[in-house]
């Protein structure tokens, strides 16, 4: 062991300080055009026309393209990965403020974004719908018929079904949650809310179809190029091999650059004027692409005498927008962590993914986990503070410890929750007591752990090239977005070839050449894509043995590569490929129950610790400390590590402190870095980041993902120092001043009045 | 419609015809470079940053034409002897940055603010870099890299 577990910098390190490092934004194909959208101005309403004569006549425009002329391309022009439900631009209706309606293209950006402002489109405007709860009701429909995409066998049921905006309806019993409730010594039950809020990656989207001959060639901005390949064949009806996807580095992903987003738009327009189209979002587009899921969380739980839960409750309304993009998936993969980490006896979930007339929404690092853990941990912060118990002694009491079973009858194997806890509260002196300040600045502090299952059951696969001068290249269709997947690749193929990481050279996702992957999200590159380097690199030292064996050199003899390759060969010459699949085991929830013991191949843990300061003249919270722990099992590089585990808890503190869509009437009416306010480098903290000591045995090397865990507890874990330090309680995000300084006025008995 | 300007690019005297309203990051793109990018278009985030006559300028809202008989350097010129700055080694040995698509904005203001600022303090370099944003949050790093620069 030596290449992993080294605090070696990233492979692409140079490229990036120089500026040289190859974005789908720097971009440019002879005979390109660019792509201007023209966006729906209202949030759902049937179209009447669409006026594109004035763009037309615009000098220098080539053509606008409507709906309908895609329609004439691809009979059916649906996609996405749950339902086949969103179609490249708008037919018949518009179901947000900003899908797209329209596009002109033109050789010169300027002229089409001149030109977009000149369509004019007229609308039957219908009443629109954005509340999640107010969306189980059918008064307004936003999807006249639902079109689940049929791969996924726990919304077949709801194909063809026609008055509702239920997108997946998510359903677990365990136990008998009435009966505990009922003989309950106390049952405290509260409601949470998160707001709207987005990725904002600083590569704005941004992808190029080239139409070619016979095969499309799609350079994007993506997290999925697989799944970008085989949903573009299967719109055009084409077999997967007349369509090659190529990702270079991503400027920031997030969450957001999965599955389709402007693929099929940009491939339908190449194919329709026979040229390589490029389409780049703006900033402000991007507020209309994909946003993360507004929720509604009723949590209610029974705690016995000795301060046991003995039954929880869980009713998830998770706000998906006009399209269901991924939310189905986030509404069941996610659903069955709500009730936290914690052994409980007896549970119900209810996990609702609803249409709206808002932005879609998505992942958005940790897949819905940061919403669920919001509401878990501030609720069970409040049953400790009524039960009068110290809030980290409750959750030791309660937490589910080594290969207990989860709610969904999966045992907790490889979970390190007791020690991402212990490691908070050593870090924050807990036993020790806080200066809590005086006047009118006072100071708390909180905790609050979460937990994940990786998303299952997906595949990988890798491919280890060796040269016949023992160089190696590794294909692998994982996307390097800044989190480090190429170098930890080369760790542990090095680890297993005993080479040296650094000279393990990269290919990036290119469909003709690297292999399969199912997407690099949900923190599964490490695990799945890691197991399969680790398998193709095993592959290769076989094959790179009885290379030497056909060569004639005795066995067990330590020959370098190319030593062996000029034997067998008698020259430099031939290759050694080692290749391999990894796809864990999984078994489908009971479509009663929604239990089952094989539902995650691992599990994620993070949690944080925060201490505030709070300005009680003005609500304002300044964060005196944060600390941030997980369980990544036995990193491959620590130091990338340290600083996923530090970038994930900064993004979630803006989007615990300021980040917020404010919409009106559908519009989103702050849709700029100027009136969104996303962390700078004058609002973080002084923190700490730790990685506690541990193991995923499945895992490569021992090792798990950890991208998204910094985010987990992060939001509660600052509501939870809020409530110590001025008691009281903010049920939503994001916690501004202004909601502090409101609740406070609410306290004293003199409540604000309303805005 | 077309103007014609001079400018010292890099070092090398250019010239080239553009149109009055294109923004210096599209000058720069015609010669290849892709190091200065737009992305909040408000000069909000300093992806787009650029030095002309040695001060950095947010390079989306700053037009093309206006470097007529200036100096513009680029974060491809700091290499140009062929072994990266001082800065930007920093940046590597502390991991400030993770998809790099804000960094040469950090590396080419980081040059600026440690001529103002040899030895600047958390709050001179938290002050000096709050007009660039990073979405990857490498803030922490990125702090450490200008204090190893400043100490190199």
């Amino acid at each position: 062991m030596n290449q992993v577990g080294r605090d070696i910098p990233r492979l692409e390190v140079r490229a990036k300080v120089t500026g040289r490092a190859d974005y789908t934004h720097n971009l440019r194909l002879p005979g390109m055009l660019y792509g201007k959208v023209f966006r729906a101005t209202v949030p759902h309403g049937r179209i009447r026309c669409i006026e594109t004569g004035a763009a037309r006549a615009v000098p220098g425009v080539q053509c606008v393209v409507t709906g309908e002329d895609i329609r004439k391309l691809i009979a059916e022009p649906y996609y996405g990965p749950a339902f086949h439900d969103q179609p490249i631009l708008a037919l018949d209706k518009v179901r947000h403020v900003g899908e797209p309606v329209a596009v002109v293209l033109a050789s010169d950006p300027h002229v089409a974004e001149h030109a977009a402002q000149l369509i004019d489109a007229e609308y039957q405007e219908l009443p629109a719908v954005y509340d999640e709860v107010a969306a189980m009701q059918p008064d307004i429909v936003v999807h006249d018929m639902l079109k689940p995409a049929g791969t996924f066998a726990d919304l077949k049921h709801l194909k063809g079904r026609t008055g509702t905006n239920i997108a997946l309806d998510f359903h677990l019993r365990r136990g008998d949650v009435d009966a505990a409730l009922a003989r309950a010594e106390r049952v405290i039950e509260h409601t949470f809310k998160t707001q709207q809020c987005l990725h904002l990656a600083f590569e704005p989207f941004v992808a190029v179809a080239d139409p070619g001959d016979g095969v499309l060639t799609i350079h994007t901005s993506n997290q999925t190029p697989s799944f970008v390949r085989t949903e573009i064949a299967r719109l055009f009806g084409w077999p997967e091999n007349r369509v090659r996807v190529k990702v270079p580095y991503l400027g920031g992903g997030f969450g957001a650059k999965v599955y389709v987003k402007l693929e099929a738009l940009v491939s339908a327009l190449a194919l329709l004027v026979r040229r390589p189209v490029k389409i780049a979002l703006t900033m402000e587009e991007q507020f209309y692409m994909i946003t993360k899921h507004p929720t509604t969380f009723r949590i209610k739980s029974g705690v016995g005498k000795d301060g046991r839960v003995v039954a929880r409750a869980c009713e998830v309304y998770w706000n998906g927008g006009a399209y269901a993009d991924i939310g189905p998936r986030v509404t069941q993969k996610s659903g069955f962590t709500a009730p936290g980490p914690y052994d409980i006896e007896n549970i119900n979930i209810d996990s609702y993914a609803l249409y709206t007339n808002r932005t879609p929404a998505g992942a958005l690092r940790g897949f819905g986990i940061p919403q669920l853990v919001w509401a878990y941990e501030s609720h069970t912060d409040l049953i400790a503070r009524e039960l009068g118990i110290d809030p980290i002694d409750f959750r030791r009491k309660n937490i589910l410890h080594q290969n207990r079973p989860q709610a969904s009858g999966t045992p907790m194997t490889d979970a390190a929750i007791a020690k991402v806890l212990d490691a908070i509260a050593a870090r924050l002196a807990w036993n020790k007591k806080l200066d809590r300040g005086s006047g009118t600045v006072r100071r708390g502090r909180g905790v609050a752990i979460g937990f994940k299952a990786s998303i299952s059951p997906t595949t990988s696969v890798a491919i280890v090239n060796v040269a016949a001068d023992g160089s190696t290249t590794l294909y692998t269709s994982t996307v390097d977005m800044g989190q480090g997947s190429d170098t930890a690749f080369a760790q542990i193929a090095a680890e297993v070839l005993d080479f040296k990481a650094e000279d393990i050279r990269i290919v990036h996702p290119d469909t003709d050449v690297t292999p399969y992957d199912m997407g690099t999200l949900g923190s599964r590159s490490l695990f799945h894509m890691g197991n399969a380097v680790r398998l193709a690199a095993e592959d290769a030292r076989a094959k790179l043995q009885a290379l030497a064996a056909q060569a004639g050199l005795p066995e067990g003899t330590n020959y370098p590569p190319a030593e062996v390759f000029k034997k067998r060969f008698g020259m430099q010459a031939g290759n050694v490929i080692g290749a391999a699949s990894f796809v864990p085991t999984y078994k489908s929830p009971d479509a009663q129950t929604g239990l089952s013991d094989n539902v995650t191949p691992f599990w994620m843990v993070g949690g944080a610790g925060a201490e505030v300061e709070v300005d009680t003249e003005t609500g304002d919270v300044r964060v005196l400390r944060l600390v941030n722990a997980v369980d990544c099992g036995k990193p491959i590089n620590p130091g990338v590590a340290r600083t996923q585990l530090s970038g994930a808890a900064i993004m979630q503190l803006g989007f615990t402190l300021s980040e917020a869509m404010q919409l009106d009437a559908g519009q989103v009416t702050n849709a700029s870095l100027a009136d969104y306010k996303i962390p700078g480098i004058r609002d973080v903290p002084p923190m700490e980041n730790e990685l506690v000591e541990a193991e995923q045995h499945t895992g490569p090397f021992g090792a798990k993902g950890l991208g998204e865990s910094g985010t987990f507890g992060v939001s509660p874990a600052i509501a939870n120092a809020i409530h110590d330090a001025v008691g009281v309680r903010i049920m939503e995000l994001p916690i501004t001043a202004e909601v502090v300084f409101r609740a406070l006025r609410a306290q004293q008995g003199r409540p604000l009045e309303d805005a | 419609m077309m103007r014609t300007i001079n400018f010292t690019l890099n070092g090398q005297p250019v010239s080239t015809a553009i149109e009055p309203h294109r923004n210096l990051v599209e000058l720069l793109q015609r010669f290849d470079l892709f190091g200065a990018r737009e992305s909040c278009g408000q000069g909000l985030c300093g992806c787009c940053t650029v030095l002309v006559d040695d001060m950095a300028v947010s390079g989306c809202l700053y037009f093309a034409v206006w470097v007529d008989g200036k100096s513009v350097t680029t974060v491809e010129h700091l290499d140009a002897e062929g072994s990266l700055s001082v800065v930007q080694q920093a940046f590597i040995d502390c991991g400030a940055f993770q998809c790099g698509f804000c960094t040469p904005g950090f590396v080419l203001m980081t040059h600026q603010l440690l001529k103002a600022y040899p030895n600047p303090s958390d709050d001179d370099i938290r002050h000096y870099l709050s007009g660039n944003l990073c979405r990857c949050a490498a803030y922490p790093e990125i702090i450490e890299a200008v204090k190893l620069a400043a100490r190199r």
